[in-house]
């Protein structure tokens, strides 16, 4: 019986957040983002030997097996890294949907190739989460059309889940005959967004096997929101941490800067609003496996409030670093984007507060 | 993380609940700790303390329910009274503050002898640490404590004293060693507030009430065994205190205790007949804020985790007081709009006062900024934040103008 992490899972962020600063120094960020497609192969490649992309594939599937928490806390290292690396959606949100929408055939044949990194799903959420853009899809005689706006992890994905209106998804392959898929660069250029029209194309596979479609798109859409939001408390602890370290270090008027209770106060501000997230991404995380009455509204309440602490991190840090804050010679701004990207994707704050409202019965959905 | 609830833990939270609702109707109302508890209060705490809702982890010995410690037990016990709106015991500066210093630092007569009567709300302490010059800079305390034939004699004077007017007891820092450096010259007492030479002048506050006081030393003989740890050693104790008090300044179930009773307001009908939880500009502002609670609530429990698997969580501990008590006047002030110009009507004194919404969330709304100040200001905090959280350094010492002290 206790609120925390396990050792293993202590290693478990460590370890990737070692890989990741040991891959990642800011020339090869800088490098890495600069296509702005949020996939680099090589990257992608060293993730898989870690251990990433089977992470919540079941053991039989050739996965590792864990859960959300785990999840969390990968999204939380590649947060705090700004790491151009496909997971929220690829390997979060596509192995939930699979798990709770796919039949046993789907599973047996998907779940595989995700776990072994060759099936790489971007994937569209627009309505159902609150995002924005174009949603309008008809499945009709089996052929998908119309236009959904807005996939994540869609920059170089082999396939892509569109969710319908009802609760439904189709997995669509990229290149396939009808399939006009639209890299746009987003300010976050560690992760793209792409626009996805399409004429009649023909899925490869329809995940409609739950009882209730909405519900399960729901659970799909908590999962993503549970990782974006330890995404963004990845990248405001690295922010706060830079903004310590660089109080320590930058002198004026003969001092240094952090001695100066003005900044501080910033810096303690920052950890004040911070700290408490910790425990409460590692709460909703857990609660989506663990606790299924409350998981709804966990994670919805987890996505809002990073996202507001987020912003607040995201600006004081910059503050605390005077004019460098602001030039693109620190790359600071990678993870300020980071949290930016995450408080809009799978719906902002206040839509993520009315769904929390929605899960506790306070209102009518 | 494993927070499953065991078949023991649903018994016990089926047990919490059915205890709730068949001895509702004998529970006072929440809060309440700034004033001694009545008959009911006293009656309420005995049979919290008999079917261990309350002190459940304090041995038995000294007048506890002697559980062992087991953090989902006491989160489905808190959550069960914030759910039910219901008073979970008395929290006063002797029970959350002097009883836990006792467990800490306290010798085995002195935890026999304070901690059951403490806990049971029949001996009610004071804290006798801020001076009129000294209080964010409490180790510069004066107040004077000699040793003459096996007494301390004390002369000085304190402020501030919360419940000082109907207090039993005081713990008390004072210099003792004057020619020692200003931390290590200070002692912590137990006195009796009835020992001669002490004199109470209640300092009516903001609210209009008189919560604090004033309290003047002269000649107060206090037997020198009635010292907690050694002479010299009080700046250390005093720490051990303002550790508890920071707990509990910033305990995230009194936030949820208060997050729940302005949900249920906002869940009334208005006189329009409109609930204000079904508009969205203030079902938004409740929403943000139970956003926040579940944050605090949840660190709680990882708090908790640490601290009974011996982690000392540094940071994560130093940020609690700060962030509750902003918190917790953010609901306060919700609630005030949530009311309207009905929660204008204020009438302090008395027992009503008690029982009547608008004023007791007045008297919250000013008396928290009163807890962002006393325990140790924001300000000072956040000097602890960023200094021993984040290891910043400190702020360099500033000349005292000419002529000032
Ligand atoms: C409701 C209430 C109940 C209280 N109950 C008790 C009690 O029971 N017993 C008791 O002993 N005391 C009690 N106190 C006193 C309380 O501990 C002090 O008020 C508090 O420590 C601040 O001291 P001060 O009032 O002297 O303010 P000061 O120390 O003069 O502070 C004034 C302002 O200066 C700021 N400041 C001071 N030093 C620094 C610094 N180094 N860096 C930045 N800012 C600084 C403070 O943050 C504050 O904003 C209570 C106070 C209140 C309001």
């Amino acid at each position: 019986m206790r609120f925390g992490l396990t050792e293993d899972q202590g290693l478990f962020g460590r370890s990737l957040r070692g890989f990741l600063a040991d891959r990642l120094p800011l020339d090869a960020l800088r490098r890495l983002a600069e296509p702005g497609t949020g996939f680099d192969a090589e990257l992608w490649r060293g993730l898989g030997e870690l251990g990433l992309h089977g992470l919540l594939v079941p053991e039989e599937h050739g996965g590792a097996g864990l859960g959300m928490l785990d999840a969390a806390l990968a999204a939380e290292a590649l947060g705090y890294h700004a790491a151009p690396a496909p997971f929220a959606a690829a390997l979060v949100m596509a192995v939930q949907a699979f798990r709770s929408a796919g039949d046993a055939e789907q599973q047996r044949q998907w779940l595989p190739r995700i776990a072994a990194g060759q099936a790489r799903i971007g994937l569209g959420f627009a309505g159902l989460a609150g995002q924005t853009g174009r949603a309008a899809l008809r499945l009709e005689g089996g052929r998908l059309s119309g236009a959904l706006d807005g996939l994540m992890d869609g920059g170089d994905a082999t396939h892509f889940l569109a969710y319908l209106p009802d609760g439904r998804a189709a997995l669509i392959e990229a290149g396939a005959p009808g399939v006009t898929a639209t890299l746009r660069r987003s300010v976050d250029r560690t992760r793209a967004l792409v626009d996805l029209d399409l004429a009649g194309a023909a899925p490869v596979a329809l995940l409609q096997s739950s009882n209730d479609p909405l519900a399960a798109a729901r659970r799909v859409r908590d999962a993503g929101r549970v990782v974006l939001a330890a995404d963004t408390l990845g990248a405001a602890q690295n922010m706060l941490d830079r903004a310590v370290a660089y109080a320590n270090e930058r002198v004026q008027f003969g001092r240094v800067i952090g001695s100066f209770q003005g900044v501080k106060y910033m810096c303690a501000d920052m950890a004040t609003m911070l700290e408490p997230c910790r425990a409460m991404v590692w709460y909703a995380a857990y609660a989506q496996d663990a606790v299924p009455e409350e998981a709804a509204m966990a994670a919805s309440h987890a996505k809002a409030h990073l996202a507001e602490v987020g912003r607040e991190v995201a600006r004081l840090a910059t503050e605390v670093h005077g004019g460098m804050g602001f030039t693109d010679l620190l790359g600071l701004h990678y993870q300020f984007k980071r949290i930016t990207f995450d408080r809009q994707a799978l719906g902002g704050p206040e839509r993520c507060r009315h769904d929390a409202a929605v899960a506790q019965g306070w209102i009518a959905a | 993380m494993d927070l499953t609830l065991t078949p023991k833990h649903r018994a016990l939270r089926d047990e919490v609940d059915a205890f709730i609702a068949a001895h509702r109707d004998a529970a006072p109302r929440p809060g309440g700790g700034r004033k001694r508890p009545d008959r009911k209060a006293l009656d309420w705490q005995a049979l919290l303390l008999e079917h261990g809702y309350f002190a459940r982890t304090i041995p038995r010995e000294y007048g506890g329910f002697g559980a062992p410690h087991d953090v989902i037990e006491l989160a489905i016990i808190a959550d069960a009274f914030s759910r039910a709106g219901i008073s979970p015991g008395i929290h006063n500066q002797g029970i959350s503050m002097l009883v836990p210093t006792l467990l800490e630092v306290g010798t085995e007569e002195q935890k026999r002898r304070w901690i059951g009567p403490t806990i049971r709300g029949e001996v009610i302490w004071c804290q006798g640490y801020s001076e009129p010059g000294s209080g964010s800079d409490l180790a510069a305390a004066q107040t004077r404590a000699a040793v003459e034939d096996g007494h301390f004699v004390i002369n000085g004077q304190k402020i501030w004293t919360s419940s000082a007017h109907f207090a039993d007891m005081m713990f008390l820092l004072c210099r003792t060693e004057p020619d020692k450096s200003k931390h290590a010259g200070l002692s912590y007492l137990l006195l009796p507030m009835n020992t001669p030479g002490i004199e109470v002048r209640p300092l009516r506050t903001m609210t209009g009430r008189a919560e604090f006081n004033e309290t003047f030393f002269t000649d107060v003989r206090v037997p020198v065994d009635q010292i907690v740890m050694g002479r010299g050693d009080g700046w250390h104790v005093a720490n051990v205190t303002l550790k508890y008090e920071r707990m509990l300044l910033g305990d995230p179930n009194k936030l949820q205790q208060r997050l729940e009773a302005i949900r249920r307001m906002m869940e009334q009908p208005g006189a329009d007949g409109a609930r204000l939880l079904d508009r969205a500009e203030w079902r938004d502002r409740l929403l943000r804020l139970q956003g926040e609670v579940i944050a605090a609530r949840n660190h709680n429990m990882r708090l908790l985790t640490e601290t009974a698997e011996g982690v000392d969580s540094g940071l994560g501990r130093f940020i609690v007081k700060y962030h509750g008590t902003m918190l917790g006047h953010r609901l306060a002030s919700l609630a005030l709009d949530v009311m309207g110009s009905t929660g204008l009507l204020y009438e302090p004194q008395g027992e009503v006062a008690e029982d009547d919404p608008a004023t007791t969330w007045q008297i919250d709304y000013m008396y928290d900024i009163g807890l962002i100040i006393g325990g140790g200001s924001s300000n000072i905090q956040k000097n602890i934040i960023g200094e021993r959280g984040l290891g910043l350094p400190r702020e360099p010492k500033a000349a005292v103008p000419a002529g000032r002290n």
